[in-house]
């Protein structure tokens, strides 16, 4: 019998079919006006990190005697308190906001996913033991999370991206695991299965190409979270450390000065906003294209 | 329905408890322990160091440590603050009405703003009215929260000087309340609006499309009562679901807009806990917003339940 959840998984095999190759895909998100606009913002940021160290003009920690200078004299847009270059700040923040949260959603998803297969194909006692650990973690609000474990470890990079992966985990694991559950009733693994394939190869032939599409939305969606999360806690000091830039702490120390001039609040502020609309426009639209099933659902 | 309840009542069971291991397990992530951390090179005397580990049970067996704890817990005692000596829970009671007060503002502000907004833009789908709301939204989703405060702070604030910038109003009226109520209430609400105004957009939508309300129109209704009765009162169904979920989240995003504008509530002394290294303040504190969250939704839920006949069949 031919169910609902069949058809559709049909249709989205089909249509990942044609996807496969980076070109389709890329033609079919810049087909769609938002898409290529979302594509267009994450290609930007991700050219500014990764080129800041060419193309910034000033070093990002050297001071100068314009302290909080206007934008368009010496530097193009304005300069903080101690007379650093907003600009190569906000470049050099890129790096740091994009590092911290490429790092972060790729180690969560990592992990992530590989807790959903388990869980989605084997079920059974892997099931048990892992759905509801990560059904609890994601009842967590997830800044308060993230805050308990830097509390706990201290501020700085490396555990600010600990606190931030295990707060990531669970969103994958579970987009994982109901999708290997769907998979795993399909015509086709139970014929692997008849013909004799091993657990590890099935998973790798088809639970884990089916799931590509979800994973692809989810890391998306998830990187414009983490970028959001990672501001967050620079803004409470709780992030990446001084001198290094980072977008959270330029803004929680431009706020002290916003008197004087709101530059240095303005351009941190407006280079998140930037990017997590990028990240999630960019997101939706993979949604839309990829797997029609998720269409309208919010994110946590 | 008292079946439904009861089962409800039970799976969140599990979850409190999750959740209550998982914040005793956070802090004991702390390299070292809690007494070397808030030593530190200050003492450094060992047999001082060693008291001090008796005195906080930090001596026993971790399971027992565990159990000592969480039988506290059910008593309702979270600890004692290590800085000013208070029972944490004391503490949490003081400040909590006034998070609350922010948090209920932020609802209000974000049903104010999103319904209306939400009605508005399905009712006059792909007109401009409805594409400035989905732009406004969009870009609302992605606003942090924080960075919006500071903006608000500067135009209302320090440029026109019409509302203070910080803090809480002191014994002062009502209206002084509003005052200092108003900017990190709107800080708060505006993306759970954005998020509501495309809830409300979509639900609106799908409910237009529905054979009911093609019927009423059939039957020659004013547009004006079918919008009323037919489509917004079951449009709105999952968005006041989604509102009290949102509540829970609000708690949370408390957080940090209490840091902005320096308002007293649970989400300042979590971060004055965390720089003072008061663990017991930190812990309890962010388990008690959990805690918090968890049975909003639960009783959102049972809501939900109660106002969806579908789901009380299990369907």
């Amino acid at each position: 019998m031919v169910t609902e959840v069949d058809t559709v998984t049909e249709v989205q095999a089909r249509r990942l079919g044609r996807l496969r190759t980076a070109g389709a895909l890329l033609r079919q998100l810049t087909r769609d006006k938002v898409g290529a606009v979302g594509l267009s913002i994450v290609l930007l940021i991700a050219a500014a990190a990764a080129l800041a160290p060419l193309i910034a003009p000033y070093d990002p920690t050297a001071m100068s005697n314009q302290r909080l200078a206007q934008p368009g004299g010496t530097f193009l847009l304005g300069a903080d308190e101690a007379g650093r270059d907003l600009l190569s700040r906000a470049l050099y923040g890129a790096r740091t906001s994009l590092a911290v949260s490429l790092v972060v959603v790729g180690c969560a998803a990592a992990v992530g996913v590989l807790l959903g297969l388990l869980a989605g194909f084997y079920g059974g006692f892997l099931d048990a033991v892992i759905t509801p650990v990560t059904d609890i973690m994601f009842a967590f609000p997830t800044l308060l999370l993230a805050l308990a474990v830097v509390a706990a470890r201290g501020p700085g990079t490396e555990n600010l991206i600990l606190a931030l992966v295990l707060v990531f985990i669970p969103s994958f694991a579970r987009v994982v695991r109901g999708t290997a559950m769907s998979v795993r009733r399909e015509p086709f693994v139970e014929s692997g299965q008849a013909v004799g394939l091993s657990n590890a190869r099935l998973i790798v032939k088809y639970v884990l190409p089916n799931s590509i599409a979800p994973i692809a939305v989810q890391f998306t969606t998830s990187i414009a979270y983490a970028i959001l999360i990672e501001a967050s806690l620079g803004y409470l000091g709780l992030g990446v450390q001084p001198p290094q830039p980072s977008w959270g702490s330029m803004l929680s120390n431009g706020k002290a000065f916003m008197e004087l001039s709101i530059w240095p609040s303005v351009v941190p502020g407006l280079c998140i906003m930037i990017a997590v609309l990028g990240f999630n426009l960019l997101g939706d639209t993979l949604r839309d294209v990829l797997d029609p099933r998720l269409r309208g659902r919010t994110n946590r | 329905m008292l079946r439904i309840t009861l089962i409800r009542s039970l799976t969140v069971v599990p979850v409190l408890f999750g959740i209550s291991v998982i914040s005793f397990l956070v802090i004991r992530m702390i390299p070292g322990d809690v007494i070397s951390s808030i030593m530190g090179q200050d003492f450094g005397d060992p047999a001082v160091e060693a008291e001090m580990r008796r005195y906080f049970g930090l001596d026993m067996p971790v399971h027992e440590q565990f159990f000592t704890w969480f039988g506290d817990l059910l008593r309702g005692d979270l600890g004692t603050s290590m800085r000013t000596g208070q029972p944490v829970l004391d503490e949490i009671l003081q400040r909590l009405p006034s998070t609350l007060l922010l948090a209920i503002s932020a609802l209000l502000v974000a049903v104010l703003l999103s319904i209306p907004l939400g009605i508005l833009s399905a009712t006059r789908r792909n007109g401009p009215l409805d594409a400035v709301a989905r732009v406004v939204s969009l870009i609302g989703l992605s606003v942090p929260n924080f960075w919006l405060g500071i903006l608000l702070v500067y135009v209302f604030s320090v440029s026109l000087g019409w509302l203070p910038s910080q803090g809480a109003s002191e014994g002062g009226g009502l209206l002084d309340n509003v005052r200092y109520l108003v900017l990190p209430a709107v800080t708060l609400g505006a993306s759970l609006a954005a998020i509501n105004m495309r809830m409300t957009r979509s639900s609106m939508l799908e409910v237009l499309n529905q054979d009911y309300v093609r019927t009423a129109r059939a039957k020659g209704l004013a547009e004006r009562v079918i919008m009323v009765r037919h489509a917004l009162r079951n449009s709105l169904i999952p968005v006041v679901t989604v509102l009290g979920i949102e509540l829970g989240a609000l708690l949370g995003g408390t957080v940090i807009v209490e840091q902005v504008f320096a308002w007293p509530g649970l989400g300042t002394m979590v971060i004055r806990g965390i720089s003072q290294r008061d663990y017991p303040v930190v812990q309890g504190t962010l388990l008690f917003l959990a805690f918090f969250y968890v049975l909003v939704n639960y009783l959102v839920d049972l809501v939900y339940t109660y106002l969806d006949p579908r789901l009380r069949s299990g369907h």
